[in-house]
């Protein structure tokens, strides 16, 4: 073999240097140890903060924004970006309560009609972005915008509540199957709210499957290196349409929760959900120091966006300064992942 | 930039003296000096690692040495930034083809690309303007590329075509090419030794880095060897190429060329009957054996590559027939491909076969194991244990020199990194395994390992390769095949162990081709 062809630039020796090694653990897990700070100074400041009953309904409002953040997740994978789910979701929250007040399809149908549409819309953000060559950014930019307005039609632009007057004149008669609101309010033992549970499976499902499974591998190879994937056999485009289905289908079913916490078609209920989504995609950039789109970090980071708010509601700090908070938060934490981490090579 | 060519005879174009540089506990740069005369082309030598691109970026103002003056025209400089050292007069062609032009812009656009970066072309720019001003520069090397392309559609070659234009263009006082005929064939490569050729008549110094024993015996007048960060022979002509490759790796290079004897001819694996690779070339035939390696040759343009993609299932041929062991052959694309037992290691290796790292999958082990997931895996789960196990087993028969079967490609060096994608696809058995330049940008000891390794992979399966080199495709091949405009213009009823009629034939072919106007295809 070859004597010099060996020689890879710096490589194993820096782990040796102690403050390196401390360094490298201090970017694994700065954002635990930022998180475990917030604990303390809001449970210092105040005691009801860590109470069980707080905390899992700082896990429920998680529950959804985790959610969106993992089909976000699987769509930065495939080097794509999915600016709608956030729309998707109030969509979808509009739509389930059409289905039941007008429509008055029972629970059943409801859930199987929202799924079934955030699929759909994931596929047409999809085709578009494969078939019609459009930035990914664009289509699911222009999505975004086609959703809100979509979802205030039927209901000429009001909320969506039992007894509706509807455009033609006449009152919707249908109104919310009991069954569905167990989705978004049933508590399993009086305490675990069922969505943080459902999130719960399907994250560790999605863990799975990104981390574990070649067709993980495969989203995230086709995300860094689109040629070699194909040459390698992947079917390449299969997989990014893939990706925009999982991520409208997870969306759908964050709006599905929202509705049946909510009880009623908010019309605007969703509108943090896509900025809370994405910030906690970002921020699992910077979790275990990855440094690429992955489950537990977009979940941790969903974990964060919520208790820095709950947190900033407990304090009593005004609510209209929230998403300045939350913009300082997102671009701390891109800080950590992009800057410090610039140091390795 | 206006010609800036001091005429002080006494000082030299380029003084660097006392380089040092290292990163991390590498030390890449030792004391390392070197001096370029104004006229006079110096060739740079030097394995992978030997610290030849940190010199280059250096030169050009990317990279801060550690310690160490440099000198322009007897100046001391300090090059704090790529347009410091513009201001100075030093220009580089850069080895990485990221760093040779700006996808998205036409090639108009990048042959301007100084002018629109530092001032120098007005404000307000039409499109005229940049064309005419375009052509002025691509002329200037007689460079032949639709300028309204855009940049990212070139092949390698093209791109690298572009980018020297531009850099003769600047008039600069000292030019450095990095690796600039890895991706050119031998008629481009004489193009630029005309260039190169002018630019020192006119007073400019030239450091050439380089592999390629025959063009720097060709072009250079000082040879400066590097290892280890260290300047380890300095020869003027005559050169003893064989003394300074011996410097250069630090001890003798044995035969490279040693060919198997001729062997009487396997059960054809591949046969290709008068197929076409375009509407406008006309037929061929080409039949490869089982045990055989057969080199297509050729220059830029040929159909080498676009040869390979139809045997993969990338493009079809448009006529013809194609026979695998026998049966009828038309892949869709790469997966019906690789499932039916024909693998290809793309051209350019971070292009076509690497992931960049933080990708999971991004390690010696996700490289290898990519393309065979489908039977590796059970029930879509990752065995890792499986992929590691092969990783090692390529990373031991290759001799790849790493931590480890968890390192990522970023962190060896390019002959090792090419060693992988050669391992990925002998990982498992295939009928034929098609590779596109194989041994680009890597030395001569790299080289030879994998022409070794290709060698011992061949038994059952035919190997088909596609190089630029007419030398490489000498050392490697048991049969040659020379193409021009998508087809195989001399066939391989010349076998390697005559190597001087088939060079003559080779010759001929190129020959012909320099004289035509050379088509474009990527």
């Amino acid at each position: 073999m070859s004597v010099e062809a060996g020689i890879a630039p710096a490589r194993t020796g820096g782990l040796r240097h102690p403050g390196e090694r401390i360094r490298r653990s201090l970017r694994r897990y700065a954002i635990f140890l930022i998180l475990a700070a917030m604990i303390v100074l809001f449970n210092a400041v105040e005691p009801a903060f860590l109470r069980v009953n707080n905390l899992f309904s700082v896990l429920q409002s998680v529950a959804v924004v985790a959610l969106l953040g993992i089909g976000v997740t699987v769509t930065l994978a495939v080097d794509g970006f999915d600016l709608s789910v956030g729309s998707i979701a109030s969509f979808t929250l509009m739509l389930s309560s059409y289905s039941m007040v007008v429509l008055q399809f029972g629970a059943a149908e409801t859930v199987a009609l929202a799924l079934v549409a955030g699929a759909s819309i994931g596929l047409i953000n999809g085709l578009m972005i494969i078939g019609l060559r459009i930035p990914d950014l664009l289509a699911t930019l222009g999505m975004m915008f086609v959703l809100a307005g979509l979802q205030l039609i039927p209901s000429g632009g009001r909320s969506i509540t039992i007894g509706l007057n509807l455009p033609d004149g006449s009152v919707a008669g249908g109104s919310f199957d009991p069954a569905f609101l167990a989705i978004g309010r049933y508590k399993l033992w009086e305490v675990v709210p069922l969505p943080v549970i459902i999130v719960s499976v399907l994250a560790i499902a999605f863990w799975i499957l990104m981390e574990r499974t070649r067709w993980g591998r495969v989203f995230y190879a086709v995300g860094g290196n689109e040629t070699a994937s194909h040459l390698a056999g992947a079917p390449v485009k299969a997989y990014r349409v893939a990706a925009y289905i999982i991520s409208g289908t997870l969306a759908s079913l964050g709006g599905v929760f929202e509705a049946a916490r909510v009880g009623r078609g908010d019309a605007f209920a969703g509108s943090s959900l896509l900025l809370d989504s994405v910030a906690a995609a970002l921020i699992g950039f910077a979790v275990l120091d990855q440094r690429h789109a992955n489950v537990i970090g977009a979940v941790t980071g969903a974990i964060f966006v919520g208790i820095v708010l709950n947190g900033l509601t407990m304090l009593n700090v005004p609510y209209y300064t929230q998403d300045f908070v939350k913009g300082i938060v997102l671009v701390g934490a891109l800080a950590l992942t992009f800057g410090i981490g610039r140091g390795r090579r | 930039m206006k010609l800036l060519v001091p005429r002080f005879e006494s000082s030299p174009a380029l003084r660097l003296a006392g380089m040092d540089k290292t990163y991390g506990p590498m030390q890449v740069l030792a004391g390392f000096d070197l001096s370029v005369g104004c006229g006079e082309v110096v060739a740079l030598m030097g394995a992978n690692g030997a610290g030849k691109s940190t010199l280059a970026k250096i030169a050009s103002g990317v990279v801060q040495p550690d310690k160490g003056r440099i000198f322009v025209a007897g100046r001391e400089v300090s090059l704090a930034s790529p347009r410091a050292a513009r201001e100075a007069g030093i220009v580089i062609v850069h080895q990485s083809t990221d760093h040779l032009g700006v996808p998205g812009l036409s090639v108009a656009e990048n042959l301007v690309l100084d002018g629109l970066c530092a001032g120098g072309i007005g404000v307000f720019v039409h499109k005229r303007k940049i064309h005419q001003k375009a052509q002025a520069v691509a002329a200037r090397i007689g460079l032949d590329v639709p300028l309204n392309r855009d940049f990212g559609e070139l092949g390698p070659a093209h791109r690298q075509l572009v980018a020297i234009a531009r850099a003769v263009a600047a008039d600069a006082s000292v030019l450095v090419f990095d690796e600039p005929t890895a991706t050119l064939a031998a008629a481009e490569a004489a193009r630029l030794f005309d260039v190169i050729e002018r630019l020192r008549a006119r007073g400019v110094g030239i450091l050439y880095i380089s592999h390629r024993l025959a063009d720097i015996s060709r072009v250079a007048d000082r040879i400066v060897v590097m290892r280890n960060g260290r300047r380890v022979a300095d020869q003027v002509q005559p050169f003893d190429l064989a003394a300074a490759v011996k410097a250069m790796i630090g001890r003798d290079l044995d035969q490279i060329g040693t060919r198997r004897a001729f062997a009487p001819t396997g059960r054809p694996i591949l046969n290709l009957d008068r197929v076409r690779l375009t509407h406008a070339s006309k037929p061929f035939d080409l039949s490869i054996h089982a045990g055989k390696i057969m080199a297509v040759t050729g220059a830029l343009g040929s159909g080498k590559s676009r040869l390979l993609g139809a045997l993969f299932g990338v493009s079809r041929f448009v006529d013809g027939r194609v026979d695998l062991n026998g049966m009828p052959w038309r892949p869709r694309g790469p997966a019906e491909a690789i499932a039916g037992g024909v693998f290809m290691a793309g051209e350019d290796r971070w292009r076509s076969s690497l992931l960049p790292p933080f990708t999971p999958g991004a390690d010696i082990a996700g490289t290898v194991a990519l393309p065979h997931r489908r039977r590796w895996s059970g029930f879509g789960f990752i065995q890792g244990r499986r992929e590691h196990a092969a990783a090692r087993q390529v990373i031991d028969t290759l001799g790849i020199r790493c931590g480890g079967t968890s390192d990522t490609l970023d962190r060896l060096s390019g002959g090792n990194q090419q060693k992988v994608v050669l391992g990925r696809w002998q990982a498992t058995p295939c009928w034929l395994l098609l590779l596109d330049e194989p041994f680009q940008g890597i030395d001569v000891g790299a080289r030879r390992d994998l022409i070794a390794a290709i060698r011992a992979g061949a038994r059952d399966a035919a190997t088909l390769i596609a190089t630029s080199d007419v030398e490489e495709a000498l050392q490697v091949a048991d049969t040659v095949a020379v193409m021009r405009n998508h087809t195989v213009a001399c066939l391989p009823g010349l076998h390697t162990a005559d190597p001087s009629s088939l060079l003559a034939a080779i010759g001929a072919a190129e020959a012909s081709e320099a004289g035509e106007k050379g088509e474009f295809v990527t």
